[in-house]
């Protein structure tokens, strides 16, 4: 058999701190899929600091992560919001630095799981992704980085397709949440005016599932949802698309309250 | 950070009429764009063209400057220069004064509230008057505009017209439909241009090549304000020059689609000089007055991409933080992503800082932008300013420090946010959730905490790995 290529997962703050299962999806279905799944020593890649007008301490984060993955062929992030920050804006922070080209290579193999999977992997998808047991109506919520810096839109849906799972669009997917970091907590009073729009429109889909890319706006969501009682509930794409649903959705009792 | 803006955020959210006002107008804007650039073959190339102009004409500012002005003077206008919003005031003031002006017919011009323009006029003994539908409606309500195209967009049907009612003699006649307001400021507006000694009006673009003003509007309150009265001023900026028709051209074509939706606005007027020996009508005196107001140090700067701006307004119909509180909430004449760009540069009033915070990096203005302004970027660059210029506390300076710091040792980093995760973990007693949080007021205040799953990824992984080793090694050692 040949060598297996190696993928470097990088959790994400996200998922490393509140929500393992989205890595261990992660890395089944990268498995799944033939790769050799790592998870080297990590922390943040950098985006707290860079947004908020901190090159220099982002720089020194940035050369620690890529100094890390750059052995592997491949760094794959479950989440759009990191990878854009990678891939996008890690170029951004190195211009006129010597160590820019090292950087724009290691760019370069650094990917989104859904679009690694869709668009990378060269596997068959329904192979790898296993959610035909999910009865809930499924709606996709497009975080702002993937969306518009990583352009992921059509990939996480033809995988749900490919697993089985039908989604069902909500209006005005390009619209933000209203996440973005520290604005949630800075501006928090318009932060919870944006999720209950997305919310509403949420519910005015019929949905009760909502599904997404990144753990960090589903982790907002969930909690104004459940704030308000919404019969509304959170995973990651990646649990989705291993059949991880014995994990509580997010924000959820032990003890499964997801049964349907 | 000042909290202005919050505290305005605040008020904009629980304010109904506002809501509702926003409301309507918001998707409308959207869906019309959306549906305008459906029609064209490429909308794309079409900004990249328009971005190309920008560039090309901010890049030779200098010879095409020095061109407009001596063809406007060659057609027997004049051209001013104001360094400062003072400067400007005291040379339209002057104008006024000399050509003997009692009454003033204004078009629309954001420069005009840049520079507070009215109130000065008022103060040297002078009636300037709103010939712009939106503006007409503000200066009854004595309000700033809450928009760059649609001034008064944060005003209802039923707020206008009881404001009409106040203003007007308007009897029993009924304002219930939005022709009768129409008609109503029509009337009243229409009076105005004849007996106007001076009209005032903005420019969208300056043409180098023929010393020809731009200025497009749908209400043609431009065209009327400019030729009707003696004397006509152009109060603009200088940044609004391109080299030719051509250029200019390609921003007509992406401007009003980017706005309104429209193909091209209404009217698409070009203002020459003042009247020839062969015109039949026009202005005997033609004046050009330039702003600078601190654009020239935004030239030179990191920030020169945010003179590209040509003021669609297509940002904030597309942002969902405009769009949540209106334009009010950034205290500014330019409000919404470009203002949260601009408003920092042209002032620089500590305050206004707080403003390019007021975002969730969404990026969809960017996406929209029709010559492609990287506002999320310069947003960013303002964050970085501000820690020189306004700093933040201190206690946010060190939490963000301390987080870099940590997060560059990996290997206490994973201890202790491992831990950190256990023990919030716990606190929830299997609930997954919290509905206080202590010292995450921001959170809490609008959500439930969703808490951690228990250790971090890292040390389940790392876990992970030693239960496979123990399952798999009596057996000799293959790994799965």
């Amino acid at each position: 058999m040949a060598v297996r290529q190696r993928v470097g997962l990088f959790a994400s703050c996200p998922v490393d701190l509140m929500r393992p299962s989205v890595g261990f999806a992660s890395a089944t279905l990268l498995q799944r899929a033939g790769f050799a799944v790592e998870v080297p020593p990590q922390s943040c890649c950098g985006q707290v600091n860079f947004n908020s007008g901190m090159p220099e301490q982002t720089r020194q984060l940035a050369w620690q992560l890529i100094t890390t993955f750059e052995a592997y062929d491949y760094t794959v992030v479950p989440a759009g919001s990191c990878g854009g920050m990678i891939r996008h804006h890690y170029p951004e922070l190195f211009k006129g630095d010597p160590r820019l080209p090292r950087v724009r290579e290691f760019c370069e193999r650094v990917y989104e799981l859904t679009t690694f999977l869709a668009e990378v992997a060269n596997v068959s998808l329904e192979d790898i992704t296993s959610a035909s047991a999910l009865t809930d109506v499924v709606t996709y919520h497009d975080s702002c980085a993937g969306l518009r810096e990583m352009g992921i839109k059509a990939q996480p849906r033809e995988l749900l397709q490919s697993s089985g799972v039908t989604v069902t669009e909500m209006a005005e997917t390009d619209v933000c949440c209203g996440f973005g970091g520290a604005f949630c907590v800075k501006f928090s009073d318009v932060s919870g005016r944006m999720a209950d729009n997305k919310l509403d429109n949420a519910c005015a889909a019929g949905a009760n599932l909502v599904v997404g890319g990144d753990v960090s706006c589903l982790l907002h969501l969930a909690g104004r949802a459940q704030r308000r009682g919404l019969p509304l509930q959170f995973r990651h794409v990646a649990e989705v698309l291993a059949g991880d649903f014995g994990t509580p959705a997010i924000g959820e009792a032990e003890g499964g309250s997801h049964e349907s | 950070m000042s909290h202005n803006f919050i505290v305005r955020s605040q008020e904009a959210l629980t304010n109904e009429q506002l809501q509702s006002a926003l409301a309507k107008a918001g998707g409308g804007f959207v869906a019309r764009r959306q549906s305008a650039i459906d029609q064209v073959p490429d909308f794309e190339q079409m900004r990249d063209q328009a971005q190309a102009v920008r560039q090309k004409s901010l890049a030779n500012l200098d010879i095409y400057l020095a061109y407009f002005e001596q063809q406007v003077e060659a057609a027997g206008g004049k051209v001013h220069w104001a360094r400062s919003p003072e400067d400007l005031r005291r040379i339209v003031i002057g104008i006024c004064q000399q050509a003997g002006a009692r009454t003033i017919a204004k078009g629309k011009s954001m420069v005009g509230e840049e520079a507070h323009l009215n109130a000065a006029l008022e103060a040297a003994g002078m009636i300037p008057w709103e010939t712009d539908l939106g503006e007409y409606i503000l200066q009854l309500a004595q309000e700033p505009p809450s928009h760059i195209v649609a001034p008064a967009l944060h005003k209802t049907k039923a707020e206008i017209e009881a404001l009409f009612r106040n203003a007007h003699q308007l009897g029993e006649r009924d304002l219930q439909e939005v022709k009768a307001i129409v008609d109503e400021a029509r009337d009243v507006i229409r009076e105005r241009f004849l007996t106007a000694d001076v009209g005032i009006t903005g420019a969208n673009m300056l043409i180098a090549e023929t010393g020809t003003a731009v200025l497009v509007t749908n209400e043609g309150n431009g065209d009327l304000s400019s030729c009707l009265p003696k004397t006509h001023i152009i109060t603009t900026t200088f940044d609004r020059v391109v080299p030719t028709w051509e250029d200019a051209s390609k921003i007509i074509r992406v401007l009003a689609r980017s706005a309104t939706g429209q193909p091209i606005t209404s009217y698409t007027s070009f203002f020459s000089g003042p009247k020839g020996e062969n015109d039949h009508d026009g202005p005997e005196a033609f004046h050009v007055v330039l702003l600078d107001n601190h654009r020239s140090e935004i030239l030179a700067s990191d920030y020169r991409e945010m003179l590209h701006c040509i003021r669609c307004g297509a940002c904030m119909n597309h942002c969902p933080v405009y769009q949540a509180v209106g334009g009010h909430a950034y205290d500014s004449v330019y409000p919404g992503p470009m203002g949260a760009v601009l408003s920092p540069l042209l002032r620089g009033y500590p305050q206004d800082y707080e403003l390019p915070n007021a975002s969730s990096f969404c990026g969809r203005c960017e996406s929209v932008c029709p010559v492609r302004i990287p506002l999320p970027g310069l947003m960013r660059k303002l964050r970085e300013q501000e820690r020189q210029v306004a700093p933040p506390p201190r206690v946010n300076r060190t939490l963000l420090s301390s987080f870099a710091w940590l997060a560059s040792k990996p290997a206490l980093y994973r201890r202790l946010t491992s831990a950190g995760s256990w023990l919030l973990h716990k606190l929830g007693r299997g609930k997954g959730r919290l509905h206080k949080v202590p010292l995450a007021r921001g959170w809490s205040q609008q959500r439930e905490l969703p808490l951690p799953q228990g250790a971090s990824f890292q040390s389940q992984w790392e876990q992970h790995l030693k239960d496979k080793a123990k399952k798999s090694s009596p057996q000799g050692g293959g790994r799965g």
